[in-house]
């Protein structure tokens, strides 16, 4: 069947370059290979320029493929089954990017292209070291090139290609059986990009990890290449690679950081995910191979220790490609994908990638270089290898539990991280964070090789003394009364505070003390003084976050122990002010976006000393991708010191239906009882013309009032007072209404016989209402400035490492 | 001995630590009917919801925003009640998969802690062919 406007020619020409990029990355592989082991200059220099000219070939073909995807995207070709399944035609133009990366094709694209480029640079700088390290990357660039193949060889699906038809994707779909099936609103409005990506950090956020997952294999490649060639003067010219990729892999885990912590769909900006744990664990590693590195570089001792963690560095990254990938993580992730059909390929890269570096890494492991004396214990390269062993263990701590799912599925065990997910993690790593801190902050004002007491005791005393009185200031003022798990956990948490403080100010004052303020070289001094106020900013930020919206409504009693479960939500129904701790809350009206997809709920927060009243629009948003169902979108207000959030867990009036249910109607006097689902009610007197707060009747009206007390199932007693009255010859009802119950009552008339009709309408829709959550955070931006000048500090180092070269 | 030596046995003795120290709180993968046997002791359940009770999901936030009962049954037929002291999960009537961690009380299966429930949907965050079959099949 010839079908009406497809554009097939993007696709074959995206796929042949997909296949072209495998063959030009497979024959760079083999040329820098050669090229390495040549021995004579000539034959180097010619296999190089082969090398070179393929690697040219395969970063064009990379980045035309990953430019033809997002012309397929931005054109709405939703005859290609990617355009169709990540986007839609009413997605705003920045998240058509986002689209790329939504797939797991997009993001391995997106690997390669930044593998690509690397490779780039690394031709032009890397001199002497160009072929061996090429010849990595090169290798990496076609295992990556199989991941977006698509191919069949003898039944077997390698890859997946972004460029499959939507038509081959579906094949039996009834909907391609016409031949114009483009023009059909299913195809031609697309199936949507996920809600939860369609948020500014989703656009930014990944192509920055992806650049850090990346980076690492620079390093990883110079270590490879100096095993390979037995030359070990490799890591001067890998510094400035590795301090890039702890930077930017810093700095792309900490923007997933905010936006885990805008959307909230994590809780908060950490929630130890098996997903966010997967990125840390590699960076932490690839930080204890800087430490190792630099200490190497300066003295010559931990040239081993480089080699294993630039190597552990970059396996893990593909390790944790292949945990939060392969779909094993399922029940222990919100966020993990599902299993693509892919994962043998995934564990064969991991495999072809691991065991080769490895045993390189045994079998030469002897012939690199170590000094025989001992570090001094007073020595700055002593205190800095401790630091590095602190961190390593501290990333072994995190993934050996992420890892209980693969654990499972090997050795038939059945673990699991116990009911609390969070401590388990917390509490060993406050120990890293204490140790590291301290580290962190007399690491510099120890000297290489070996410190005069002296020296030290003077240089520190100052920034000591003024560390323990801003901890301890911070201790006392901050009222920092973390109880939930016991004073041993507190007192930890003070002591790491300490460490944090005392990593800031030791520092920022190392700067001026030992550099003389010579900013050029503070590069690690700013990055410290960084990571301290990260510190710092984790502590006071996790420690004292509080629910605001605490109900006490419905205090459940969980017995001594657990007096506050069940609290986090409160019910605020529409125009009731309503009691929130120290704000009164009132819920003002919904309002929708232009495309009905949203709803946007006001609620005015009023501080109880009426020092400030505003207005927040928390919002639920239709699902897309053919789901049915909301998800929640939070609002914030920032303060210099707090934020505070409200995210709306369930409204009335756009997930529930219309209210139909009616009045019932019984005929009782004085004393008689009517049931209700939930409860019963006396109707105990009838008041004539009532006068008291809340009706203001005169003897001239004509008016009757029923006194009714109502029995709640939870023994609550209330009491409800519909009234009757005419007016200008009308009879006229008010309705009493106990939101809590979910009861109407009416006075509906009156009948022979001293009775009266009493009305009982039960909804729980009686007015529209939210369950929402408001928490604050307090001091979250020392977190974001933490890592701010923790980046630039990456940065100064790398540029100044660049100009030593 | 040497420096290095020293500290790699605090090393291992921190590993070790480390490992106790997980151990006490680990929990084990349990069926209904094994978590009700091991009662009050914190167990994770893989079960979906049990779609032949009469209201499978009752969460009535008019009345308490912070209750979610629902029916769940494992993978052999066990059914039990599941008491969550939180919000309705979103998407929850469309989960195909519940991973549940908290302890048996009773009959009743208690949630305390707002990360205790697991909610795996189709497709969520994940693309998933057959969700997106299905809305292609749908008119």
């Amino acid at each position: 069947m010839k079908y009406i406007g497809e554009h097939l020619l993007p696709g074959q020409l995206g796929h042949l370059l997909v296949v072209l990029s495998l063959v030009a990355s497979l024959v760079a592989t083999i040329a820098y290979f050669k090229a390495s082991n040549a021995t004579s200059p000539a034959d180097h220099d010619s296999w190089k320029k082969l090398a070179r000219i393929a690697f040219y070939i395969d970063a064009f073909s990379v980045l035309s493929v990953f430019s033809i995807l997002f012309l397929i995207i931005a054109q709405h070709y939703h005859e290609y089954f990617y355009a169709w399944n990540h986007s839609d035609r009413s997605l705003a133009p920045k998240y058509l990017l986002s689209s790329i990366w939504e797939g797991q094709e997009g993001a391995f694209l997106l690997w390669t292209l930044w593998h690509a480029l690397l490779g780039l640079i690394l031709m032009r700088t890397a001199k002497k070291w160009e072929a061996p390290v090429m010849t990595v990357i090169s290798f990496a660039q076609v295992c990556l090139a199989t991941m977006v193949l698509g191919v069949y060889f003898f039944n077997i699906k390698v890859g997946s290609s972004p460029f499959l038809l939507t038509r081959y994707q579906f094949q039996d779909a009834p909907i391609f059986s016409g031949p114009n099936y483009l023009a059909l609103d299913k195809i031609n409005n697309g199936n949507g990009l996920n809600q939860l990506l369609q948020n500014y950090w989703m656009v930014i956020h990944p192509p920055v990890l992806f650049m850090g997952y990346a980076s690492t294999i620079v390093p990883f490649a110079f270590s490879i290449a100096g095993l390979w060639k037995k030359d070990f003067g490799w890591t001067k010219a890998a510094l400035p690679w590795s301090l890039f990729s702890g930077g930017i892999f810093g700095l792309g885990i900490m923007m997933g950081a905010a936006w885990a912590y805008e959307s909230l769909s994590f809780g908060g900006y950490w929630a130890w995910d098996p997903v966010e744990n997967a990125s840390l664990v590699p960076w932490l590693v690839m930080i204890a191979a800087i430490h190792t590195q630099v200490i190497y570089n300066s003295t010559g001792h931990s040239l081993r220790a480089t080699h294993t963690l630039f190597i552990l560095s970059f396996l893990l990254v593909m390790y944790s490609t292949y945990l939060t990938r392969s779909g094993d993580l399922q029940d222990t992730s919100v966020h993990a994908f599902v299993d693509s059909g892919m994962n043998w390929q995934l564990r064969l890269w991991l495999f072809i990638l691991a065991i080769p570096s490895l045993a390189l890494l045994v079998a030469r492991y002897k012939k690199i270089p170590h000094i025989a004396k001992e570090e001094e214990f007073n020595s700055r390269e002593f205190w800095m290898f401790i630091g590095s062993l602190v961190l390593f263990l501290s990333a072994m701590a995190i993934i050996v539990p992420t890892s209980f799912p693969i654990f499972n599925k090997l050795f038939g065990t059945n673990l699991a991280i116990g009911e609390d997910k969070e401590f388990p993690y917390n509490r060993i790593q406050i120990f890293v964070a204490m140790v590291i801190g301290i580290l962190t902050a007399i690491g510099q004002y120890l000297k290489y090789k070996n410190t005069s007491k002296a020296y030290f005791n003077k240089k520190i005393l100052w920034a000591t003394v003024i560390a323990l009185l801003v901890s301890v200031s911070i201790s006392y003022f901050g009222h920092i009364n973390y109880n939930k798990y016991g004073i041993g956990f507190l007192s930890a948490i003070h002591l790491a505070l300490f460490a944090g403080v005392f990593a800031v100010i030791a520092n920022a004052g190392y700067i001026y003390t030992g550099l003389g303020g010579k900013l050029k070289a503070a590069g690690a001094s700013v990055a410290h003084t960084g990571f301290g106020l990260l510190l710092v900013g984790i502590l006071i930020s996790s420690s004292k976050k509080e629910i605001l919206s605490v109900n006490t409504f419905n205090p459940l009693n969980f017995g001594p122990e657990k007096p506050k479960e069940g609290f986090e939500n409160l019910t605020l129904f529409r125009d009731i002010r309503t009691d929130m701790g120290k704000y009164w809350a009132t819920y003002e009206k919904d309002s929708v976006n232009a495309t009905r997809r949203i709803t946007y709920f006001k609620v005015n927060m009023e501080r109880k000393d009426g020092k400030e009243k505003f207005d927040l629009y928390p919002d639920l948003i239709k699902n897309t991708k053919g789901q049915e169902g909301m998800s929640n979108n939070p609002d914030s207000r920032h303060y210099w010191n707090r934020d505070i959030f409200v995210y709306v867990n369930h409204a009335s009036s756009v997930m529930e239906d219309k209210d139909t249910v009616q009045f019932k109607n019984h005929l009782v006097q004085a004393g008689d009882t009517i049931f209700y689902s939930e409860g019963f009610m006396i109707f105990d007197s009838v008041t004539v013309n009532p006068n008291n707060s809340k009706y203001k009747f005169t003897s001239n009206d004509t008016a009757i009032m029923a006194n009714l007390t109502v029995f709640t199932k939870e023994n609550q007693k209330l009491t409800a007072r519909p009234v009757l009255y005419v007016q200008n010859n009308e009879a006229k009802l008010i309705l009493d209404t106990l939101y809590s119950q979910g009861l109407a009552i009416s006075l509906a008339r009156v009948a022979e016989d001293k009775h009266l009709e009493i009305g009982v309408k039960e909804s729980s829709r009686l007015t529209p209402f939210l369950a929402l959550k408001v928490l604050q955070f307090p001091f979250i931006n020392l977190v974001w400035l933490g890592t701010i000048v923790m980046i630039i500090g990456f940065v100064m180092s790398m540029v100044r490492r660049i100009k030593l070269l | 001995m040497k420096k290095i030596h020293i500290v790699i046995l605090v090393g291992i003795a921190a590993c070790i630590m480390i490992l106790l120290s997980f151990m006490g709180d680990l929990s084990t993968y349990e069926t209904l009917a094994s978590a009700r046997q091991k009662e009050g002791k914190t167990v994770t359940v893989i079960a979906k919801l049990d779609k032949s009770a009469a209201t499978p999901i009752e969460y009535d936030p008019a009345k308490n925003p912070n209750l979610t009962q629902f029916y769940v049954i494992d993978s052999l037929g066990n059914k039990a009640q599941v008491k969550y002291y939180f919000e309705k999960p979103f998407d929850m009537e469309k989960s195909d998969r519940i991973v549940l961690k908290g302890k048996m009380k009773g009959d009743v299966f208690e949630i305390t802690r707002k990360d205790g429930i697991l909610i795996k949907c189709p497709s969520k965050y994940k693309d998933d062919p057959k969700a997106a079959q299905n809305n292609l099949s749908q008119n």
